[in-house]
């Protein structure tokens, strides 16, 4: 296994080709691969952000960043067509009737900030506390779950032989289609 | 109880190696042994350690438990002293001043300054009081998964040496690279494929 920190920087792309690929299978409405762990059928939108980043050869970057409930994505098509990457993206996630997370993620760690998680009955005394604990470890772990099963979801992809003539193909034809 | 709140932000480690002992009697123990101390030092400008979830300001593993289910729970705290960088320069100048009147001399050699620059550091610390930040642990031991809640770089830092010192078992951080390495079965041939592909080129 590589160092940590050298790793992080040579392989941040994979997490940032992920954040792409996600915003493609979302916006052309493909479906998602079964996911043991969420019991029900997982359905992904795009939140009220999207940030794409993209290196202009020397050390600085030009960044997009789109914000708004209701905000047009099309300044983010016209972003990859020039060659920039989604670096971080909020995301709604559904799953079954009830259940909708919602967390901004990003693509070099993975980090996520302003989790939400379906809302949960307050505790009335200490006893509760352990059921709220475990309900919120069972949210917590089902969105990581989640995150990881489509991560090498997407690695088995862009790995297999026909990506550059089947999948990248798409992908490139949703950019200039939008 | 930020786990408990409402909105989190969160980043997750793999935690390499395991205990010989039982787990239960070793993670408690590490846990006291490097709980935050109870009383704030005067002259330490950061004091981190552990405290329970249930109680962040009094560090007493034998009340309040670190075991919710098949998990473990609990907290660091870091409490950290900040100086404001202008406090320090106006202290100086006064102390300059109050030394050059009873030496009688017009200076102050270099060696002076910085004795002044630590004594007065000494007794702003002293009066300064601590700011805590306190940062909740979930810990899956069985399946090596655990989630810092914060974001923040230097805790982050702080934390995986923390844990390391308590605990004997080192947390990797989990981002693309290591999510390969550690939570995946991908055969030694794939993740070549993988290592080597080239970023995406949706461009023309």
């Amino acid at each position: 296994m590589l160092d940590i920190a050298t790793a992080y920087n040579k392989y941040q792309y994979l997490g940032n080709d992920f954040l792409t690929w996600i915003w493609f299978m979302i916006e052309t409405d493909q479906p998602l691969p079964e996911i043991p762990v969420a019991g029900e059928a997982i359905r992904l939108e795009v939140g009220n952000s999207l940030v794409l980043e993209n290196s202009l050869g020397d050390k600085s970057k030009e960044r997009v960043t789109i914000k708004g409930d209701q905000a047009g994505l099309e300044e983010g098509a016209t972003a990859l067509k020039k060659g920039a990457k989604v670096t971080e993206m909020n995301l709604i996630m559904k799953c079954g009737e009830e259940e909708e997370y919602k967390f901004t993620i990003k693509g070099e760690s993975f980090n996520l900030t302003g989790f939400k998680t379906p809302s949960m009955a307050r505790a009335e005394n200490e006893d509760e506390i352990e059921g709220m604990v475990l309900e919120k470890a069972y949210f917590i772990f089902k969105v990581t779950q989640v995150i990881d099963t489509l991560f090498l979801k997407f690695l088995e992809t862009c790995s297999a032989d026909d990506w550059k003539t089947g999948g990248l193909q798409q992908m490139r034809e949703w950019v200039y289609r939008y | 109880m930020g786990f408990l709140s409402n909105t989190h932000s969160l980043s997750r480690y793999h935690i390499e190696g395991e205990f010989d002992g039982s787990t239960m009697e070793e993670v408690r123990n590490g846990l006291i042994q490097n709980a935050i101390p109870k009383l704030e030092s005067d002259y330490e400008e950061l004091t981190m350690g552990w405290t329970p979830f249930e109680s962040p300001y009094d560090p007493d593993f034998e009340r309040f438990s670190c075991i919710f289910g098949t998990y473990f729970l609990f907290s660091m705290r870091i409490d950290k002293k900040s100086i404001p960088a202008k406090l320090v320069q106006k202290q100086m100048a006064i102390e300059i001043e109050k030394r050059k009147e009873t030496s009688g001399r017009d200076f102050v050699s270099k060696n002076e300054k910085s004795e002044i620059k630590e004594m007065i550091l000494d007794v702003l610390l002293s009066k300064m009081p601590a700011i805590p930040s306190v940062y909740d642990v979930l810990w899956d031991y069985e399946n090596k998964n655990l989630f810092l809640f914060s974001t923040q770089k230097a805790a982050n830092e702080l934390f995986e040496t923390l844990f390391l010192k308590s605990f004997g078992l080192k947390a990797i951080r989990l981002f693309p690279y290591t999510i390969v390495e550690k939570k995946s079965d991908i055969k030694e041939t794939v993740k070549d494929r993988i290592y080597t592909l080239s970023p995406l080129k949706l461009a023309r």
